[in-house]
């Protein structure tokens, strides 16, 4: 034996707990499971990608998201995004629309207006969307636990404009499962928000076949605090108990099972992530075709945002946060996503301004135009090490889901509040990891600058316009016909006791101009409040 | 000292719209590990509910979690609050999304310690320990 011994190689694991080798060979993608699942772009089980020629046929679709303050000041920023080339809207509410509250609920107090746009009645949908073409740009709203009154008032626009909605495309995230473990915007019992999110998707399904009524979001459990695996085993226990609450109320699983879309996180190792999107499709393809025997193959793809990565980004020299943006754009491109979004290098401090927002649509330009993301499908395929990862984290991503099941199915684990506990103790982990600097963070806990004062333009917060706000809405209390209001709230509060589908009540109710504070109350007549299983 | 001494009881709380608790949770888990008692109100608490928890609890410090923006009317409300029920003295920390041109306005309102988002863990847990009476 020579004396010369070998360099030392550490061990090293991902955050998902596999064991990174420092070569990978053939033998490896045979180990793991082969090769035969790799297939094509366009083809089952999708693993390169849901169509055949991707983006060669069409880049994704830029979608940043954006709104703040009154209406008219979110209107103003989508123009300026679709004027600089952005290719679909998404729209942040504030957190009184939400929660379902109206702009003077004492509740609101203070929040209206400050972390997305302040929606009371369909006046402000329609201020919002003024101008802009809903056939050309689609929508995405980011909406929750109010998400049947948001996407009413999103039909009824597009309705009052001259649209047909059954061409109308676009998407409400309308996840409400996974606002119980991060996010928080929920509003009724677990139970009756499922039954609501089943309201929509059976109403678009019949009126809106085109529009995507959900998007699932593995995002915010991720941002929770959950690891890449348990991001995608989440988000696809959900959309089951989404699924499996539709076929009992009759629907047939290619009836809308194409039209459920997905968000998931970019933030990591950028190969651990590319083998989590490319495994995360495969799995949902089989998912739907074995278990739920799916026929259309449109019903097996795994449509996605694969976008943000917040929890990525530090509040330390902010300007390395754009060079985390676009590595992260690289990431969902080498993803094969559909829909890309990026936060903004100043968004740790405040709502991003149009030149960071600018920045973030840049970015995604650049990889289009200049890099050559979009000339040739899923270019890392045939990697020893991206097929090895991919088929382990395939069947890791089962073995999560299989844990949750066993342990009484994602409802359950959510109400009880063990899947919060689970996200919870690992953000508590990562946290400490990170401040003893196992998890190197750039800016954070290694190459610090004490300096520090962040260059960030702060975004302001203007108290008269809320005053005006306040007066608007009391204007449209008064001004709108008090009957039709009273009338169609009735049917809403009448449809939703009799577990009837409540979304053509609350179309017409917006149309008749009530409020979101007034068509949520109704609810919570019926269905009750969520109350929290407070454990951590 | 006795072995038997009084455990520090903290009461942490998210006023507020605000739903994003991970900051909470983690702040709790670790003043836990600390050997803190806890009690955490969950979210979406008025300044109302919060002062009667901070009463019921019996709690030394109160912790609040805000990072939508609207710390300013929300630590004005606590304040009265605590004012009113003669609970002005209690250790008062604000943690999360504050920028730093805020600081000395949530000061003014009563609050002791502001920790920033990137704040470390054993910096809140220190300050617990040197501060509450």
């Amino acid at each position: 034996m020579s004396r010369k011994s070998e360099p030392e190689i550490k061990p090293l694991v991902n955050e998902s707990a596999m064991e990174i080798k420092p070569v990978y060979t053939p033998a490896d993608v045979e180990a793991s499971g082969g090769s035969d699942d790799i297939g094509n772009p366009g083809e089952f089980p999708f693993t390169r990608g849901i169509h055949k020629h991707m983006y060669r046929q069409r880049p994704w679709t830029m979608r940043q998201y954006a709104g703040f303050g009154q209406p008219e000041e979110t209107n103003r920023r989508f123009r300026y995004l679709i004027e600089n080339g952005q290719t679909g809207l998404n729209v942040a509410f504030d957190l009184p629309t939400q929660n379902g509250l109206d702009s003077d609920d004492p509740a609101s107090q203070g929040e209206v207006g400050r972390v997305g746009m302040a929606v009371d009645t369909l006046e402000d949908v329609e201020t919002a969307f003024d101008g802009i073409d809903l056939e050309k740009i689609t929508v995405s709203l980011t909406i929750n636990g109010a998400a049947a009154i948001l996407i009413a008032m999103y039909f009824a626009v597009a309705q009052k404009r001259g649209y047909d909605i059954r061409k109308l495309r676009g998407t409400a995230q309308n996840d409400i499962l996974k606002e119980f473990i991060g996010r928080g915007t929920w509003i009724f019992p677990v139970e009756s928000s499922i039954k609501l999110v089943g309201d929509t998707v059976l109403y678009c399904a019949e009126h809106a076949p085109l529009y995507s009524p959900v998007s699932v979001c593995g995002y915010h459990i991720r941002e929770s605090g959950a690891t890449p695996v348990q991001e995608m085993a989440y988000a696809f226990c959900i959309a089951r108990a989404y699924i499996d609450h539709l076929l009992e109320r009759g629907l047939k699983i290619d009836d809308f099972a194409s039209r459920l879309s997905f968000n998931f996180d970019l933030y990591g190792n950028l190969f651990e992530q590319v083998a989590k999107f490319r495994a995360g499709r495969r799995s949902w393809a089989k998912i739907i075709k074995h278990e739920y025997e799916a026929q259309d193959p449109r019903s097996m793809w795994m449509r996605m945002i694969a976008g943000g990565g917040g929890a990525g980004l530090t509040i330390e020299q902010p300007e390395n946060n754009i060079v985390r943006g676009a590595y992260y754009a690289l990431i969902s491109a080498l993803s094969g996503t559909q829909t890309m979004a990026l936060c903004c290098y100043d968004e740790a401090y405040t709502i991003p301004s149009e030149k960071a927002a600018r920045v973030s649509l840049r970015t995604m330009q650049i990889l289009v135009e200049e890099m050559g993301l979009c000339d040739t499908v899923d270019p890392l395929a045939g990697s020893y090490y991206v097929e090895t990862l991919t088929n382990q984290m395939e069947e890791e991503i089962s073995a999560e889901m299989k844990r949750v099941d066993e342990q009484g199915g994602i409802v359950r684990g959510i109400a009880e509040g063990h899947i919060q506990n689970e996200v919870s103790k690992q953000a508590y982990e990562r946290e400490k990891k990170l401040e003893r600097g196992e998890i190197r963070k750039v800016g954070k806990n290694c190459y610090r600058v004490e300096e520090e004062q962040p260059q960030v333009e702060f975004h302001s917060f203007s108290e008269s316009a809320y005053a005006d706000r306040i007066r608007r809405l009391e204007c449209i209390r008064n001004e709108r016909n008090s009957d039709d209001v009273k009338r169609t709230l009735r049917k809403v509060r009448d449809d939703a006791s009799a577990g009837r589908n409540v979304m053509p009540g609350i179309i017409d109710a917006v149309k008749a101009y009530a409020t979101v504070g007034e068509l949520t109350a109704c609810l919570v007549e019926v269905y009750g409040r969520y109350e929290e299983p407070l454990r951590f | 000292m006795s072995g038997l001494e009084k455990r520090i009881r903290v009461l942490l709380a998210k006023p507020g719209l605000d739903g994003h608790d991970v900051g909470a949770k983690v702040v709790a888990r670790s003043l836990i590990d600390a050997g803190f008692d806890v009690v955490y109100t969950g979210l979406k608490k008025t300044p109302e509910e919060i002062v009667q928890s901070v009463a019921e609890e019996k709690a030394d410090v109160l912790g609040l979690s805000i990072l939508s923006g609207s710390h300013i009317p929300i630590c004005v409300r606590v304040s009265d609050r605590l004012r009113e029920r003669g609970l002005s003295d209690l250790l008062w920390i604000v943690g999360g999304n504050i920028p730093e041109r805020d600081h000395a306005r949530v000061k003014e309102t009563g609050v002791d310690a502001i920790f920033a988002v990137g704040t470390q863990l054993q910096t809140i847990t220190d300050f617990i320990r040197e501060n509450s009476r």
